[in-house]
C-alpha cells in the first residue's frame, strides 16, 4: 500500500546497520555476546584449562560451588572424582558444539543438494528423495537414532551422520519448496530463452537464492541438534568416555542429586543458555528481515510540529 | 477425501514397511540375546537350543522372509524378556503414552493459541516480551534436564511431588508440565508469527472499514486464518511428542511405550522393538489423517 | 444526479509520515481537498504519489506507528475524524463511510462465505436479526448482479470470478447505505469488459443514494469516466485540482501536462509515418496450438482446455504485430511457445526457413540468440543477486561466439547508453533502479544478443502511465535504428495503436480478427473486437453514458 523505503540488507555496508539493530535490542545483544563469549572458550579454552578438565582431586570431591578457596576453577564446584566442573563445562563445549556444528553442515549441504535436485527435476530419482524425506520425518527422530546408534556403536562420527540423517528432511523440504517457486520465476524464462543450461540455471541462478534460506534454517535448527544430542549423551548413546558433552554430564550428576545437585545443574544450564540465545538472535533476525516488523527496531524520529 | 486417505495410507504402508526393514536388520546386527537371556555358564547346547527355539540359528534372509510371513497372518512374534506376544507388551504400554501425550499437547496447544494470539495483538508490549522470552526458553529447553531439576525442587527439595511412578494425580504433573514445554513454546513463537501477517493482511483492512470491534477481528478473523499453519507444526510436534516421551518416562518412571522402548533396544527384545515401531506409526499415521481431516474442514480452498 | 455544495468531508492541511530509521518519509504533504454528496472527486496519481494513504487516513487504516500523522483536519459531517476515540471511529467505518479496495481476492477473508462477511457489516453495527439478514444479503448481491444470489451467498471468495469478487466487495460497502464510498484502485485488477461493467454500477449506485464517491486511480480512462473533479498527486502533494474537463484539457502543471500528454483523448497524439513497404517474412506460425487436460480424476472425465487454438500469423521484416486480448486469450502462451519455453501441442512455426518448434540442441541454442523476449514485470526477470553487467552479458557467457571477452566491458556500455541509461549503472542491481530504468536494462540486455525478432509480453502494463510511453518511444525508436522485428503482446488497447502496424485479436484461445492498426480501429468487423474498443471508458464530459455501446 505505501512505498517506504528501508535500507536494504542486501545492500553493501549493511553490517553497521545491523549492528545498530542488535544494540536496540537489549536480549539479542546479551545472546549475542554470550555467543561470542562462549566460542572464545570453545577455541582457546581447553587449551588453558583442558588438563585440569580431567584432573582427580581427593579433596574436592563434590565440592559445593561458589567456594573460592580452591581456586577460581571450582568455583562451579567439582564432581564426585573431584575434577572441576568449570573446566570440565569447557571441554564438553568443545565437543558439543562441535558436533552438532558438523551435524547440521552435512545435513544442510546433502540436504540442500537433494532438494535442489528434487525440486527442479520431475524424474523418478526426485520422488525417491521425497519418499525418504517423509519415513525420516514420520518417525520419532530420537527413536531411529537410538537404534542405529545402539546397533552401530556410539562413535563420534556416527553420532553425526545419524544427526544429520534426522535433520536432513527439513532442509530437503525447505530448498525443494523454495526450488519450486524460484523456477517459476520469470528470470528463471529469461535465462532458458537465452538458451542457459539446466545446470547454469539450477548453480547460478537459483542456488544462490535458496542458500540465504538455508543458511537461516541451519542456524535455527544448531539449537535442536544440541538439545538432540544431549539427550542422546544422557540417555547414555553419544560419545563415549573419557569423551563427553554436556548431555552426558547431566547424565552422570543424576545419581547424586540429593548430594550434589550442581553436579547435574551447570551443565544442563549451559545447554540451555546456548540454546536460548541461538533462538533469540534467530528471532531478532527473523524481525529484521520482515519488513513489516523492521521499523520497530528503527529509532523513530517524528517529524516537528 | 477417501481417495486421498487410501492414496496416504498406501504411502504409509510402504515407509512402514521400509522402516520395518531397517529396523529387523539393524537390530539383528546389535549381537546375540542368547548371552542375555541364558545363565553366563550355560552350555553351548543350552545356547543352540535356545537359538533353535527361537528360530535364530537360521539364516539372516531366512529369519526376515519367516518374519515378513508371520506379519501377514498378524502375528507379531514373541517377546524374548517376558514370555508372551510383543504385540501384546506394546499395546499394553501403548496407552499409559497416550493419555500422557493427549494431555500434553491439548494443553501446550490451547495455551500456545491463546498467549501467541494475545502477544501479536499487541506486539512488543509488555505481555509479548515476556511471552516471548518464556516461550523461547521453552523451547530452548532440555527436557531431561528439566525434568531432573524439577525432581530436585519439588520432589527433593519441597517433598511436594513424588519423584516418579504412577498412581495419584500427584504423579501426572511434573511428567506433562515437562512433556508440554517444549511444543508450547515452539507453538507460542508460531502463532504470534502467523498472528502478525495475519494481522497485516488486507482483509484485516476490510474488517477494519466495515467498523468491526478489534476484538472479533483479531479472533474471528486473524486467529481463523493463522489456525491453518499452526496445525501442520502441532502435527509435527505431536510426533516430536514420541522423543520427549521417551526420555520423560525414562525419568519418571512411566510405564509407557518410550521406556518400553529403550528397555526392549538395551534387552535385545526385537520383537518387542519392532512391535513399538509398530504400534508408533500407526499412531502418527491416524494423527497426521486426523490433521488433513481438520485442515479441509478449516480451509475452504482446499479439496483432496 | 445532483450534486450539493456543502462538503460531506473536508480534509484540510493533512500531512502523514512514515518513520523509518532516521528521518521520517513523508507520503502526504499537507493535502487538502473536499467531496459533497453526490459527486465523484477522482485522486489521480501514480504508484507512491499518496493517494491511498490519505484516504486510508480517512477510514483510520494507516497503522501508527509506522505511520505518524503529523497534522491536518478530518472533517465529516461537522466533526473532526482525528479528534475520535477508537470505538467511535469504528461505528462510522461501515456505517457512513465505506471503502472498497484493489485487490478483491486478497481483501476478502478466504476462510468465509460471503454472505457471512456481507452479514458481518450490519452485525457491527447491530442492525438486524439472523433471519432478515441472510435475506437482505441475497437482495444486495443481486442488486450488485451476482447471478442466482440465493445459492451463491454460501460459496466462498475463490469460487467467484475477479469482478465478481469486486462486486462482493461493493455489496458489503453499500450494505448500510453510506454517505461516502472510497474505492481505491476498484478496477485495476480486472480486465476492460469488466472494468467498464463495475465502473457503471459504481455510478448507478451513486445515482441511487446520493453518496459521494471518492475514487482513487493511476488510469487515465478511468478517471476522466468517473470524475466530476479531480485532484492531481505526485510526491505526496496535490499538484493541480479543479474540474475533471478543465484537469484533462488544459492543465496548468508541468506534471500534469506530461501525465495528460499520455491520455489517448488528451489531444491529437502524433501520428508515426507506417512503413507501408514489407519486408520479407520473418517468422511464420502456422496452426499453433496448445491443449491443457484438465480434472482428470478418478471420477470426472478428462475435459480438455485449449489455451490456443489453431493460431497462424506471419511477422515481416521491421513489423510491428501486436497480439490483445484479455487475461485467459492464449496471448501469453502463443509468446512462451515461440521462446520454446513451452512444448506446443500441434503446429509449426517457421523462422528463417527452419521450425523453430521442432529445433534441438545446438540449433534451438542458435536460433535463441535470434529471438529474444522482454517480459512484463521487469524486476522479476532479473535475478536480484546479478548487478546489470553480469545481466547484460548473460547472453555471451552462455553463447561464447558473440563477442570475444575483451570487449564486454565496452559493449556493455554501448547497450546502456543505446537503452538511455549511463555507464555508471553497470555495476548496479536491479532493487536499485526504478521500474522503467529496470525495464530499459530489460531491453539492453534483449539487444545483447543481436536478435532480429524481440517478444515483449505485456512490457510496460507493470509500469506507470507516463513511463509507458517512454518505453514505447524506445522500442520504436529501436525498431527504427536497428530495423528490429516485434510481437508486442499486450491487453490494453491504446498502446498498440500508438505501436503495432498490425493486431490480431484473441479470445478464448483463438484470433478472431486480425488487420492493420487503422483499420481495426476506425473499422472492427468482429463483435468481440467492437466489445473491445467500446469498453475503453469514454469522459464524463461528453455526456451522460460511460462507455460507447450505451
Amino acid at each position: 500500500m505505501v512505498d517506504v523505503t528501508v535500507p536494504s540488507l542486501k545492500s553493501p555496508g549493511n553490517a553497521r546497520q545491523l549492528a545498530i539493530y542488535l544494540a536496540r535490542d537489549k536480549l539479542a545483544l546479551c545472546a549475542a555476546l554470550f555467543l561470542i563469549v562462549l566460542f572464545a572458550c570453545v577455541l582457546f579454552g581447553p587449551l588453558l584449562v583442558g588438563d585440569l578438565a580431567g584432573k582427580l582431586g581427593l579433596r574436592q570431591r563434590n565440592l559445593a560451588p561458589f567456594s573460592a578457596e580452591q581456586g577460581f576453577v571450582y568455583v562451579l564446584g567439582a564432581d564426585t572424582l573431584g575434577r572441576p566442573i568449570l573446566a570440565r563445562l569447557i571441554v564438553g563445549a568443545q565437543n558439543t558444539l562441535a558436533i552438532a556444528a558438523a551435524a547440521v553442515f552435512c545435513s544442510m549441504a546433502a540436504g540442500g543438494m537433494l532438494g535442489l535436485i528434487a525440486g527442479y527435476s520431475e524424474r523418478w530419482y526426485s520422488h525417491v528423495i521425497l519418499r525418504l524425506a517423509d519415513v525420516i520425518m514420520s518417525f520419532p527422530s530420537l527413536l531411529l537414532a537410538l537404534i542405529v546408534l545402539y546397533t552401530l556403536g556410539p562413535s563420534m562420527t556416527n553420532l553425526v551422520i545419524v544427526l544429520a540423517i534426522t535433520r536432513i528432511p527439513i532442509f530437503i523440504r525447505t530448498a525443494r519448496a523454495e526450488v519450486l517457486e524460484l523456477r517459476e520465476r520469470m528470470f528463471v524464462s529469461a535465462a532458458r530463452s537465452m538458451g542457459a543450461s539446466s545446470g547454469r540455471i539450477l548453480f547460478r541462478h537459483i542456488a544462490p537464492l535458496v542458500a540465504p534460506t538455508l543458511g537461516t534454517i541451519a542456524a535455527i535448527d544448531f539449537a535442536t541438534v544440541i538439545l538432540a544430542e544431549s539427550s542422546l549423551s544422557f540417555l547414555g548413546l553419544g560419545i563415549q568416555p573419557p569423551d563427553f558433552t554436556w548431555g552426558a554430564m547431566v547424565a552422570n550428576g543424576r545419581g547424586y542429586l540429593s548430594s550434589a545437585w550442581w553436579i547435574a545443574f551447570w551443565p544442563g544450564l549451559a545447554i540451555l543458555l546456548t540454546t536460548l540465545s541461538l533462538n533469540i538472535l534467530a528471532s531478532w533476525a527473523r524481525t529484521v528481515a520482515d519488513p513489516l516488523q523492521r521499523w520497530r527496531l528503527q529509532s523513530l524520529r517524528k517529524a516537528p510540529r | 477425501m477417501l481417495g486421498y486417505i487410501s492414496r496416504r495410507a498406501y504411502h504409509s504402508i510402504i515407509s512402514l514397511i521400509g522402516l520395518l526393514t531397517l529396523v529387523f536388520f539393524l537390530t539383528r546386527l546389535t549381537g546375540d540375546p542368547s548371552a542375555l537371556y541364558l545363565p553366563l555358564d550355560s552350555s553351548l547346547e543350552a545356547r543352540a537350543a535356545f537359538a533353535r527355539l527361537n528360530g535364530l540359528d537360521q539364516p539372516i534372509h531366512v529369519q526376515f522372509l519367516q518374519y515378513l510371513q508371520n506379519l501377514l497372518s498378524l502375528d507379531f512374534g514373541q517377546s524374548l524378556r517376558q514370555n508372551r506376544s510383543a504385540i501384546e507388551v506394546a499395546l499394553e504400554a501403548f496407552p499409559a503414552t497416550l493419555k500422557l501425550a493427549v494431555v500434553a499437547m491439548t494443553l501446550a496447544t490451547a495455551l500456545a493459541i491463546l498467549v501467541g494470539a494475545l502477544a501479536a495483538a499487541r506486539p512488543r508490549s509488555l505481555f509479548d516480551r515476556i511471552a516471548g522470552l518464556v516461550s523461547l526458553a521453552g523451547a530452548s529447553m532440555p527436557d531431561f534436564w528439566i525434568a531432573i531439576v524439577g525432581i530436585l525442587v519439588f520432589a527433593v527439595g519441597f517433598g511436594l511431588l513424588p519423584t516418579s511412578g504412577t498412581g495419584t494425580g500427584l504423579h501426572w504433573i511434573m511428567p506433562i508440565a515437562v512433556l508440554m514445554l517444549r511444543p508450547f513454546g515452539l507453538l507460542v513463537q508460531v502463532v504470534r508469527g502467523t498472528m502478525i501477517s495475519a494481522l497485516a493482511s488486507p482483509y484485516i483492512k476490510t474488517a477494519q472499514a466495515k467498523g468491526m470491534k478489534r476484538r472479533k477481528i483479531i479472533f474471528g478473523h486473524a486467529l481463523r486464518n493463522s489456525l491453518l499453519p499452526v496445525i501442520t507444526v502441532a502435527g509435527d510436534l505431536a510426533t516430536g511428542l514420541i522423543n520427549g516421551a521417551v526420555v520423560v518416562e525414562t525419568i519418571f518412571g512411566w510405564p509407557g511405550i518410550g521406556k518400553l522402548m529403550i528397555d526392549s533396544i538395551i534387552q535385545r527384545d526385537f520383537a518387542v522393538v519392532q512391535s513399538t515401531i509398530l504400534v508408533t506409526a500407526v499412531a502418527i499415521f491416524i494423527v497426521n489423517i486426523a490433521i488433513d481431516v481438520l485442515y479441509v474442514t478449516l480451509d475452504p480452498r482446499i479439496r483432496y | 444526479m445532483t450534486a450539493s455544495d456543502n462538503p460531506i468531508l473536508t480534509i484540510e492541511n493533512l500531512t502523514v509520515d512514515f518513520l523509518s530509521e532516521g528521518d521520517p518519509v513523508r507520503a502526504v504533504d499537507n493535502v487538502s481537498f473536499n467531496v459533497c454528496p453526490g459527486e465523484t472527486l477522482v485522486i489521480l496519481g501514480e504508484s507512491g504519489s499518496g493517494k491511498s494513504v490519505s484516504t486510508g487516513t480517512v477510514m483510520g487504516l494507516i497503522d501508527c506507528p509506522p505511520g505518524d500523522i503529523v497534522a491536518g483536519s478530518l472533517i465529516f459531517d461537522g466533526t473532526d475524524l482525528s479528534r475520535l476515540d477508537e470505538n467511535a471511529r469504528r461505528m462510522l467505518n461501515g456505517r457512513r463511510i465505506a471503502m472498497i479496495f484493489q485487490d478483491p481476492l486478497a481483501h476478502l477473508n478466504p476462510v468465509y462465505t460471503v454472505g457471512r462477511q456481507i452479514a458481518e457489516v450490519f452485525e457491527a453495527h447491530g442492525n438486524g436479526d439472523v433471519g432478515s439478514v441472510r435475506d437482505t444479503v441475497v437482495k444486495l448481491l443481486e442488486r450488485v448482479g451476482i447471478p442466482d444470489a440465493a445459492k451463491r451467498v454460501d460459496y466462498y471468495p475463490h469460487q467467484f470470478s475477479g469482478g465478481q469478487r469486486q462486486r462482493v466487495m461493493i455489496a458489503m460497502a453499500i450494505a448500510l447505505k453510506p454517505e461516502i464510498l472510497i474505492a481505491d484502485e476498484p478496477t485495476t485488477a480486472l480486465d476492460v469488459s469488466v472494468q467498464s461493467q463495475i465502473l457503471e454500477l459504481l455510478s448507478d449506485l451513486q445515482r441511487e443514494t446520493g453518496m459521494a464517491l471518492i475514487m482513487i486511480t493511476h488510469d487515465l480512462e478511468v478517471a476522466a469516466a468517473m470524475a466530476d473533479r479531480i485532484i492531481v498527486m505526485n510526491g505526496g502533494k496535490v499538484v493541480e485540482s479543479g474540474k475533471a474537463q478543465d484537469v484533462f484539457t488544459n492543465p496548468v502543471h508541468a506534471y500534469t501536462r506530461r501525465l495528460m500528454s499520455a491520455a489517448p483523448f488528451g489531444g491529437a497524439c502524433p501520428e508515426r509515418p507506417r512503413t507501408k513497404v514489407r519486408g520479407e517474412a520473418l517468422l511464420q506460425v502456422q496452426h499453433l496450438s496448445k491443449h491443457y487436460v484438465l480434472g482428470a480424476g478418478p471420477f470426472s472425465p478428462k475435459k480438455e482446455f485449449r489455451a490456443v487454438d489453431d493460431v497462424s500469423f506471419t511477422v515481416h521484416q521491421g513489423e510491428t504485430v501486436g497480439i490483445v486480448g484479455e487475461s485467459g486469450s492464449g496471448k501469453s502462451s502463443i509468446a512462451r511457445m515461440l521462446l520454446r519455453l513451452d512444448q506446443p501441442t500441434t503446429g509449426q512455426a517457421f523462422f528463417a526457413g527452419e521450425d523453430i518448434l521442432t529445433l534441438e540442441g545446438r540449433a534451438l541454442n542458435s536460433f535463441r540468440r535470434r529471438v529474444q523476449m522482454v517480459f512484463q514485470d521487469p524486476f522479476g526477470s532479473m535475478n536480484p543477486r546479478m548487478n546489470v553487467y553480469s545481466i547484460i552479458s548473460e547472453p555471451w557467457v552462455i553463447h561464447r561466439d558473440i563477442l570475444p571477452r575483451p570487449r564486454w566491458d565496452d559493449r556493455v556500455v554501448e547497450l546502456l547508453e543505446l537503452v538511455g541509461l549511463k555507464a555508471e549503472h553497470a555495476h548496479r542491481h536491479p532493487h536499485q533502479f526504478s521500474g522503467g530504468q529496470r525495464q530499459r536494462v530489460a531491453i539492453a540486455r534483449a539487444l545483447a544478443s543481436e536478435p532480429d525478432l524481440i517478444v515483449c509480453d505485456e512490457a510496460v502494463s507493470a509500469l506507470d502511465v507516463s513511463i509507458q510511453m517512454q518505453i514505447i518511444g524506445l522500442l520504436a525508436d529501436l525498431r527504427d535504428r536497428l530495423g528490429l522485428s516485434y510481437i508486442f503482446i499486450t491487453h490494453d488497447l491504446p498502446i498498440v495503436r500508438e505501436f503495432a502496424d498490425r493486431i490480431l485479436v484473441m479470445q478464448q484461445g483463438k484470433v478472431v480478427e486480425e488487420s492493420d492498426t487503422e483499420m481495426l480501429f476506425n473499422s472492427p468487423k468482429h463483435a468481440y473486437t467492437k466489445s473491445l474498443l467500446d469498453s475503453v471508458p469514454r469522459p464524463k464530459w461528453h455526456g451522460n453514458s460511460l462507455t460507447r455501446h450505451l
